[in-house]
């Protein structure tokens, strides 16, 4: 490797991941940096902190190559080119227009797409449209059956072969402990409860569709997560869009982290609170607005707020960084802010125990003033949930939008739930819980470590099971997406709008189903897919 | 020689110390400090730490009453079929909208179990992320079939459905004219969207073409705005709040002639209205890529898809389920009639239908402790009933309190009969 330097950043070298030195808590906290000797490029900041980080907090964001970026306007601009040419030929008849259109009783209504709007849609999305939508059919686990699909007209209509490609290693499912299973524990629960049960409850909570499973539920998971009370819903976006409203309204103030999940931004937006933005991650950002706020209070009318809360989410799943959680905590107290956390990736996924980036850094849960997570990624199911103390659960329950006006879950989901939950906990009386959560980590550690070392550009932390690898060029977003398939990998691949437009990617979603063989073949089948088109990776 | 003299005569003397003056200023210009405007806080540090510590906020949630009406949920053991076990007591239910009673179908239970057993119960991922099952396609296309339209869509969640669709078509600066009676998910698509809102009264569509024809007198006025100003309406086919149907063929008429696009919600007359329970007819085309609950949510859960394929098979195979569905509905309508203080809001054909008091009380919260005592009678007599639960303080206009009652196939006419001697009862014994 590189000769490598230690020293403290200055200022003017801090980029935006950096822990400053004059530290939230005051104490002597310290930054050390390793700065590559030769180039200024790749920053990794190691924290060592005895008060607020009781681990090291490994993130690294490589800043894009000069030569990479430029290349990638460019590929976007020749797509733009093209646009316009192929939109001019649509117009004049010379190309087939395959658009949606109008009936022809509604040719003089306001047309539903403004043109512009569909420009990147038409030109620029259509043509890589297969690498999405995928549609598989078998269980979404480390394995998973896809049905063959082929356009012969570039991607407007798909036909179906009716084909299936077996055994696609599945990198591409949010399975982080593996419980996307059609066999096992978990299964045979829930398909007891659907034949006592039903599928259905056809009633909200507060009317007829509180059943004695979600109580069951509710409980088990304010157990699980350390908090006095739960309380479950049956969507995981919608958790956030209709509590968040609940929570907050006109007159208190939202900071939202830049990169927030829409839900988020859509349960802040019809709150009606006022909303700013901090940087991504960055705590000196966050301290700013918190101190602007509380000593200029609202704007123009300068009365204070009634209250700030602050959203993050424990892992970014765009970006595969976790949340600086102590940092946070420690200037939600000095601040007396209240704090929003969603952990949709990160529950089960963090933590010797699965129980998210608050066990991950050793804190403790009653700082977090709402734990926000989701049921679909770790525990194979579907829904969302929000922890907390008695009484912010009991308000929920009389005030939350979903409470009164949406359907209860439906059971055989909650049992699924809970048979995942008393596995992870060990409750059930096996060991399977505990190992899955360590595999994940240690696959975690290996994946990241080998792609690393092929030289592949990934973001986020080192203990992220969302593995974002850097693509940038328009092109290879559907060119890598479907080699990979090809090589039977199945990947996601996301661009603009999802990422900034020089910052395309490939993102894997590692699971503890995934073994060893499994990823050394994605490993390998990655830099063979890579390399087809002949640009070194750095 | 000559025309070199003229060239290099020089320029007057008063030029040259002007502009030297001038290149003088530049250079004192570009060299002097920005001129800042005063910051708007003078607070030194200190103050500022002063007002830090001194700033109390509101706790995070207000306390909630104990006594509070929607605190205390009613427990439902078991299933929530015909017999429902609320509370430790049996009783027929008349709460839940299980209208064509297909939640304890066996078909439909053995599809979903056959669907669990192929594919686990979560499918881990958006739709556009290998979340696309073949179950869901499947679906989308049966239910185009179904409701005779292009194509459809299914989101996981039904609130989300309206939520989500409403925003992805009307944007900021579009209008929309929606009935007054729209339920809170249609409310908050609303919001969501940041259209121009305007509200019609309940069904008048007098009403609706008076601001219809306010806004086309605005577009006169600006026809550059109104060309790419999109224009809704959005009407609910059988209403939640009233009990009552959407004059549907004249807002077609309205429609052609002031060129507005229609937004149908029909989760409750979907498998209700119409011959073959296809809803009330005329459906609007629907886009798949942008609605913000269907990109970034988890799809459905592919068993559930298999229940509702399965639901669309039995609908589809026994079309005089909605026949029957529709004369219970008449018998409990008119055997409700007459209850002194109750009065009944609803269509006849409606299998969701309210009772509200004749009069009220005086204050929301005392009728709704009123209407409770009402619902409790029953319960305890082996009816199972509910409150039409509603968000006081975020429905735009909030409907009277009201019990709900729901009918569906699977009750007997014994049950009915039952049900609404029931009410008279309880509405003798409690509200005389």
């Amino acid at each position: 490797m590189t000769d490598l330097k230690y020293r403290l950043a200055p200022a003017s070298e801090m980029s935006r991941y950096c822990f400053p030195n004059n530290a939230v808590s005051g104490d002597a906290s310290r930054c050390v940096c390793l700065i590559d000797s030769s180039t200024v490029e790749e920053i990794n900041h190691i924290v060592h902190n005895g008060g607020l980080y009781k681990r090291p907090f490994n993130e690294a964001f490589e800043e894009t190559p000069m030569l990479v970026a430029v290349l990638t306007y460019v590929g976007y601009g020749v797509l733009t080119l093209f646009g316009y040419l192929r939109d001019f030929m649509r117009q004049w008849k010379i190309e087939k227009c395959q658009n949606a259109t109008e009936r022809e009783e509604q040719k003089d209504f306001v047309p539903l797409y403004q043109d512009f709007e569909n420009f990147y849609n038409r030109n620029l999305y259509m043509r890589i449209r297969d690498s999405w939508n995928r549609p598989i059919c078998s269980v979404p686990g480390a394995k998973v059956d896809m049905m063959e699909r082929v356009s012969h007209d570039y991607n407007w209509t798909f036909t179906y072969t009716g084909r299936v490609i077996k055994d696609i290693i599945n990198m591409g499912s949010y399975n982080y402990l593996g419980f996307a299973q059609k066999t096992g524990a978990c299964q045979e629960a829930a398909a007891k409860v659907l034949s006592q049960y039903g599928a259905g409850v056809c009633s909200t909570r507060q009317e007829m569709g509180n059943l004695d499973k979600h109580e069951e539920l509710e409980k088990l998971v304010a157990r699980f997560l350390g908090v006095e009370s739960a309380m479950a819903y049956g969507m995981g976006f919608a958790t956030n869009s209709m509590n968040i409203p609940a929570l907050v309204g006109k007159g208190c103030l939202i900071l939202s982290d830049e990169l927030n999940h829409a839900s988020l931004v859509l349960g802040a937006r019809l709150s009606g609170a006022t909303i700013r933005i901090f940087k991504h991650n960055n705590m000196q950002s966050l301290e700013k607005l918190l101190k602007d706020a509380i000593v200029h209070g609202q704007p123009r009318t300068r009365r204070p707020w009634k209250k700030i809360l602050i959203l993050v989410e424990g892992i970014y799943s765009m970006e595969g960084s976790i949340v600086r959680l102590p940092e946070v905590i420690a200037l939600k107290k000095k601040y007396k802010s209240y704090l929003y956390l969603d952990e949709a990736h990160s529950i089960g996924a963090l933590g010797p125990s699965g129980r998210g980036v608050v066990e991950y850094f050793g804190l403790n849960p009653e700082d977090v003033d709402v734990m926000m997570g989701t049921f679909t990624k770790s525990f194979g199911a579907a829904g969302g949930y929000i922890g907390g103390k008695k009484e912010l659960i009991d308000y929920l329950r009389t005030y939350s939008h979903s409470a009164a006006y949406a359907t209860s879950m439906s059971p055989p989901v909650v049992e699924q739930i809970i048979t995942s939950v008393k596995c992870i906990m060990g409750e059930d009386g096996t060991n399977i819980g505990r190992a899955r959560v360590q595999q994940l980590a240690e696959n975690t550690r290996y994946f990241r470590r080998r792609l690393k070392e092929m030289g592949f550009i990934i973001y986020g932390n080192e203990d992220s099971p969302v593995v974002p690898l850097m693509l940038y060029m328009p092109a290879k977003i559907g060119a890598f997406g479907r080699e990979m398939l090809k090589r039977n990998i199945g990947v996601v691949v996301v661009g603009f709008p999802a990422t900034p437009i020089i910052e395309s990617r490939a993102r894997f979603c590692l699971s503890a189903a995934h073994t060893k063989e499994m990823l050394d073949t994605a490993h390998e089948r990655t830099w063979k897919s890579w390399n087809r088109y002949s640009l070194h990776p750095k | 020689k000559r025309v070199r003299d003229t060239r290099t005569k020089l320029a007057p003397a008063y030029h040259l110390i002007l502009e030297g003056i001038l290149i003088l200023w530049i250079i004192r210009l570009l060299f002097s400090k920005t001129y800042k405007l005063q910051e708007r806080s003078d607070l030194t540090l200190k103050e500022k730490e002063e007002l830090i510590e001194e700033w109390q906020p509101e706790p995070l949630v207000p306390p909630v009453p104990k006594d509070h009406p929607a605190l205390n949920y009613n427990i439902v053991s078991g299933p929530p079929t015909h017999i429902i076990t609320v509370n430790g007591k049996e009783c027929i239910n008349f709460a839940s909208f299980n209208f064509l009673g297909l939640l304890n179908n066996e078909k439909v239970k053995s599809a979903a179990q056959a669907s669990l057993k192929k594919y686990g119960v979560g499918t881990c991922g958006p739709r556009g992320f290998y979340g696309t099952f073949d179950v869901h396609l499947e679906l989308e296309e049966r239910l185009a079939k179904f409701m005779r339209t292009e194509e459809a869509i299914i989101y996981s969640y039904g609130f989300a459905t309206i939520a989500s669709a409403i925003p992805a078509y009307s944007k900021r600066g579009d209008i929309v004219f929606v009935d007054e009676a729209a339920c809170f998910a249609i409310q908050k698509g609303l919001q969501a969207s940041r259209s121009n809102i305007k509200l019609f009264k309940h069904n008048d569509m007098a009403d609706l073409e008076r601001l219809l024809k306010e806004q086309e007198t605005e577009d006169q006025k600006n026809p550059r705005k109104a060309r790419v100003t999109r224009r809704f309406i959005v009407v609910e086919g059988l209403y939640m709040n009233t009990g009552d149907i959407c004059p549907l063929p004249e807002l077609i008429k309205l429609k052609y002639k002031y060129k507005v696009r229609i937004f149908l919600e029909e989760s409750l007359s979907f498998g209700v209205l119409g011959e073959h329970g296809r809803g009330i007819t005329e459906h609007f085309g629907i886009n798949r890529l942008s609605g913000q609950g269907y990109c970034f949510s988890a799809s459905l859960p592919p068993l559930l898809a298999a229940a509702a394929i399965e639901a669309l098979n039995i609908m589809e195979d026994s079309p005089d389920i909605f026949q029957t569905l529709r004369a219970k509905c008449e018998r409990i309508h008119k055997a409700l009639q007459g209850i002194s203080g109750l009065k009944v809001v609803g269509e006849s054909f409606s299998p969701a239908l309210h009772l509200q008091l004749e009069e009220s009380c005086g204050s929301r919260e005392n009728d709704v402790k009123l209407l409770k005592r009402v619902v409790d009678y029953c319960m305890n007599s082996g009816i199972a009933l509910t409150q039409a639960r509603y968000l006081e303080k975020e429905e735009k206009c909030l409907p009277p309190p009201s019990i709900r009652v729901v009918i569906t196939v699977e009750q007997t006419e014994q049950e009915l009969d039952k049900a609404a001697s029931l009410l008279k009862e309880a509405a003798q014994s409690v509200l005389n």
